[in-house]
């Protein structure tokens, strides 16, 4: 059983080679979750495992047994996007939209890997309690996400105007 | 016509919202009834025959439905290239119709099964043997004496104006130097898909990732001799394309496996069959020598560029193209070679020709501005010709001086210092580089439109074109709106089906003012006709389309007159709807006149003393491309263009192993495109002056902001290391010059 976006999903997961990734886009039907790469190379699976970024064609389904996954369809609200979607939209962070369910799961999972006191090779200190989200530390972070359209700047402002300060 | 345009509006894409909350359903997710999966099993060798193929093993392998090779695949034509304007393919080898062995690569089974897993499994089982022949592999031993191509792009493959050669020996300053630029791989992060389902032995719907819809259906009634109308291809959205989503071997391998299989196929290439099954962009060898007098005059401009096709294909990449637009000089020697080599076929990538092309170019001015001691900026606006330097016809839009300056103000040129290794930042050196940019204007012949407009007083634009990440939807619909006088959102554009009037491929920028032109069209059809239903007592009785214009959700007579609205138009008629349908006028326009989009790129760079790595910390475009219909966007394709710009200088390379012809790092984790780190905030700025001659006075934006960057990042690395690389990428060994 694993919890995607808040609903429990019994599927059976008869293969034991079958990728978290292949599960939500073929047995829960879910596109959100984009492949780019099956091998780790792009970003674009990246979805939360209780609360974590993880690359879900790295990850197998059979892993997220009893645990949680959220995807880019459940970041949202009450069928509202997520302010973190909506500066997407307003700073243009996406052309062809194949790597941004990817990049927005993944800036979710930044934001909390940041308040958590996880550092970066760019963090001034190790061991501090949190660090500030300077563009640079978004760069850095972010940089397991590609997007070959080069949309970068746009997704940088985008994380910068939801998440400087902290994230919610 | 709009009281209050919108066109020039940074409005917001109207796929936003289904992009960012994961809705958009690219072609793999598109659900199809009963659809079995695909898997290609690809050569391992670049040139021979195959001797035997065993799929015994294969064949048993759980969940399999269909094996197909060249001894069960049907009979197909050839796939017509796409400089034909008929088809979309880059290739003339026939797909699966022998044994011949033409690139490491090529596909020599297709796998049929249930799931995705099994065809993976099975396609590991067949066990091919190979009798090898020798592969022209080797490009360093098969350039000297390379043939020239028949034409490139439809143009002379040489340009020769006066004795080039004589001129730079007689030069007071020269410059003549060789440069080289590697094989890339477009890299879009959606990999090829399609899905193929038979509807009957006649018909059948494909799927698919494509920018080129209608030439792909029309590849397919040539291919499998079937009629257009019981073709269907369909493309909503594509996840990134740049030139390398057009018709390859996988689509019809689909097609012919669903064929075969007797239910719906999808096939989705693994990422490595992305790097080996379809072809990226030619390794280019380059000479160019530039001659000058002491005065600043170019006196001799010579072009040589040698590139590779696959076997069988016919696509010269146009390196000496912007050597043919940019610069004034007394004399001209432009050549063009192709080498044959066993690879897959090379094809279009952003700004073919022009990107890795003005790399030689761009970097040899200021090679040679360096020589003459003069700022390289300086010195190209020396060399502004007055016309068309190698044709004479006169530029419908040249702003380039303008653009230089401006340029050069925003980004501070002014400070930068021009001896090189003179600024350091502790550990980094620091340098600026300049290029110019330039891509022809392109309106390809051959777009169609339908307008409707109903009695709610809504229209709704039908073509069969594509958004790839351009904005196409938005972009349209804000033109159309302005077009038909009507308010934005009451204007609806579909595209992405062939059922849609036929489109142009998207390629060569040229997507946008095409669709436009067709858009014209199709509302003077629209209007001729809504004016024939008019009633005797109309304010319109008796108009022709020249004596109204449309406005306020209606058609009104000229200069202020009356008229009626389209509802109260239809409704008198008892319409529900109206539809007109239109062909693009031909593209005369570039006829009499030389049409280009330009720009300038500046760059700074820092440049590690210890590890030679360079890392782009300033980047300034400034470009001339007529007017902008929708500033957000079109900065975004800009940006887009500067990243990969960027990763050519300083780290993509396809690496084939000269041994055995094989892709060796066909992975996104060995091929290098740009990360977060290493772009830094893009600042991109436009003239904005409209260009007379083209529809809507825009010019393309997808390409040219590409061109220059290689080369303006190459010449920053001079300017702050003093060593000159003229071998791309940029990395950090040859900084160092180990
Ligand atoms: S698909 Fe998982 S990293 Fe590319
Ligand atoms: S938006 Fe196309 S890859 Fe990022």
């Amino acid at each position: 059983m694993i919890v995607i976006n808040g609903t429990p999903h019994e599927i059976a997961i008869t293969d034991p080679r079958r990728s978290l990734l292949d599960h939500l886009r073929t047995d829960a039907g879910l596109h959100g979750p984009k492949k780019g790469c099956d091998q780790g190379g792009c970003g674009a699976c990246t979805v939360l495992l209780d609360g974590r970024r993880v690359l879900a064609c790295l990850t197998l389904a059979a892993q997220a047994d009893g645990r949680t996954v959220t995807t880019v369809e459940g970041v949202g609200r009450d069928g509202d996007l997520d302010p973190l979607q909506e500066a997407f939209i307003n700073h243009d962070g996406f052309q062809c939209g194949y790597c941004t369910p990817g990049q927005v799961c993944s800036a979710i999972g930044m934001a909390d890997e940041v308040a958590r006191g996880v550092p970066s090779r760019v963090s001034p200190e190790i061991g501090a309690a949190s660090f500030d989200l300077s563009p640079d530390e978004i760069r850095e972070r972010m940089s397991g996400n590609l997007c070959r359209c080069g949309a970068y700047n746009g997704i940088v402002a985008a994380i910068e105007e939801t998440y400087v300060g902290g994230p919610r | 016509m709009n009281a209050d345009p919108v066109v020039g509006r940074a409005v917001p894409r109207r796929d936003g919202p289904a992009k960012v909350s994961g809705a958009a359903a690219f072609t793999a997710e598109v659900p199809v009834e009963g659809t079995a999966h695909a898997k290609l099993v690809c050569s391992t060798v670049a040139a021979g025959e195959i001797t035997g193929i065993d799929l015994t093993e294969a064949r048993s392998a759980p969940g399999v439905v269909a094996i197909m090779t060249h001894h069960n695949a049907p009979a197909m034509r050839i796939a017509p290239l796409l400089i034909t304007l008929r088809g979309a393919s880059f290739t003339r080898a026939p797909v699966m119709q022998d044994a011949r062995i033409r690139w490491n690569g090529q596909p020599v089974a297709i796998v049929v099964a249930e799931t995705p897993e099994q065809a993976d499994h099975a396609a590991s089982l067949v066990r091919v043997s190979y009798a090898l022949a020798e592969a022209r592999l080797v490009f360093d031993d098969l350039k000297a004496g390379a043939p020239q191509p028949d034409h490139v792009q439809g143009e002379a493959p040489a340009v020769m104006i006066g004795d080039a050669e004589a001129a730079l020996r007689a030069a007071d300053t020269r410059v003549d130097q060789v440069y080289r630029t590697p094989w890339h791989t477009h890299c879009a992060i959606e990999p090829h898909a399609t899905t193929v389902a038979w509807h009957d032995d006649r018909s059948l719907t494909m799927w698919d990732a494509t920018q080129a819809i209608t030439h792909s259906q029309a590849t397919l009634a040539e291919v499998f001799s079937l009629d257009l109308e019981n073709i269907r291809v369909v493309s909503q959205f594509v996840g990134g394309a740049f030139g390398n989503k057009m018709m390859w071997s996988h689509q019809i391998l689909c097609a012919a496996a669903a064929r075969l299989a007797q239910r719906p196929v999808r096939l989705v290439l693994s990422r490595s069959d992305v790097f080996r099954v379809t072809g990226g962009r030619t390794r280019t060898e380059q000479r160019v020598a530039l001659g000058a007098r002491a005065d600043g005059t170019l006196t001799a401009l010579i072009h040589e560029a040698t590139t590779t096709t696959g076997i069988s294909d016919g696509f010269a990449e146009q390196c000496t193209f912007p050597a043919r637009v940019l610069y004034g000089a007394d004399t001209f020697g432009i050549d063009q070679r192709v080498v044959e080599l066993h690879t897959p076929a090379n094809s279009s990538m952003r700004a073919p020709g022009e990107s890795v092309g003005s790399f030689a170019l761009e970097c040899a001015i200021d090679e040679l501005a360096e020589q003459l001691d003069v700022d390289p900026l300086d010195l190209r606006t020396r060399f502004e010709p007055a016309a068309h330097p190698t044709t004479g016809k006169p530029f419908s839009a040249r702003h380039l001086l303008e653009a230089y300056r401006l340029g050069a103000e925003r980004f501070g040129w002014a400070e930068r210092s021009s001896a090189p290794r003179s600024r350091r930042d502790g550990p980094w050196w620091i340098g600026q580089g300049v290029a110019t940019a330039t891509y022809p204007y392109t309106r390809m012949p051959g777009g169609r439109a339908s307008v409707t407009v109903s009695a709610d007083g809504h229209a709704t634009v039908r073509t069969a074109a594509h958004e790839m990440g351009m904005g196409t939807a938005t972009v349209q619909a804000q033109y159309a709106a302005d077009h038909l006088g009507l308010p934005l959102d009451r204007v609806h554009f579909e595209y992405g089906d062939s059922r849609h009037p036929a489109a142009v491929p998207a390629g060569g920028s040229a997507q946008t003012v095409s669709i436009i032109a067709s858009v014209v069209a199709a509302t003077r059809a629209l209007t001729a006709e809504l004016l024939r239903l008019t009633s005797s007592d109309s304010p319109l009785a008796g108009a022709g389309t020249d004596d109204v214009e449309l406005r306020d959700g209606g058609i009104y007579l000229r200069d202020g007159g009356a008229g009626q609205s389209w509802p109260d138009i239809l409704r008198r008629a008892g319409r529900d709807e109206l539809t007109g349908e239109g062909a693009a006028s031909p593209p005369t326009e570039t006829a009499q006149h030389a049409m280009h989009s330009f720009g300038v790129q500046f760059c700074e760079v820092r440049v590690h003393d210890v590890t030679g790595e360079v890392r782009v910390s300033r980047w300034l475009g400034m470009f001339d491309t007529g007017r902008i219909i929708n500033p957000r966007t079109a900065t975004s394709q800009f940006r887009g263009a500067i990243v990969m710009g960027i990763g050519s200088a300083l780290s993509e390379e396809t690496i084939f192993d000269e041994r055995t012809g094989r892709v060796l790092n066909a992975t996104l984790a060995e091929y290098h495109v740009p990360v977060h780190a290493d772009i830094p905030p893009i600042e991109v700025a436009w003239l904005g002056h409209p260009d007379p001659l083209a529809p809507m006075a825009g010019k393309g934006v997808g390409e040219v902001g590409m061109v220059g960057v290689a080369a303006a990042v190459a010449n920053a690395v001079y300017n702050a290391t003093g060593r000159r690389i003229r071998d791309l990428p940029i990395t950090p060994d040859k900084v160092l010059g180990l």
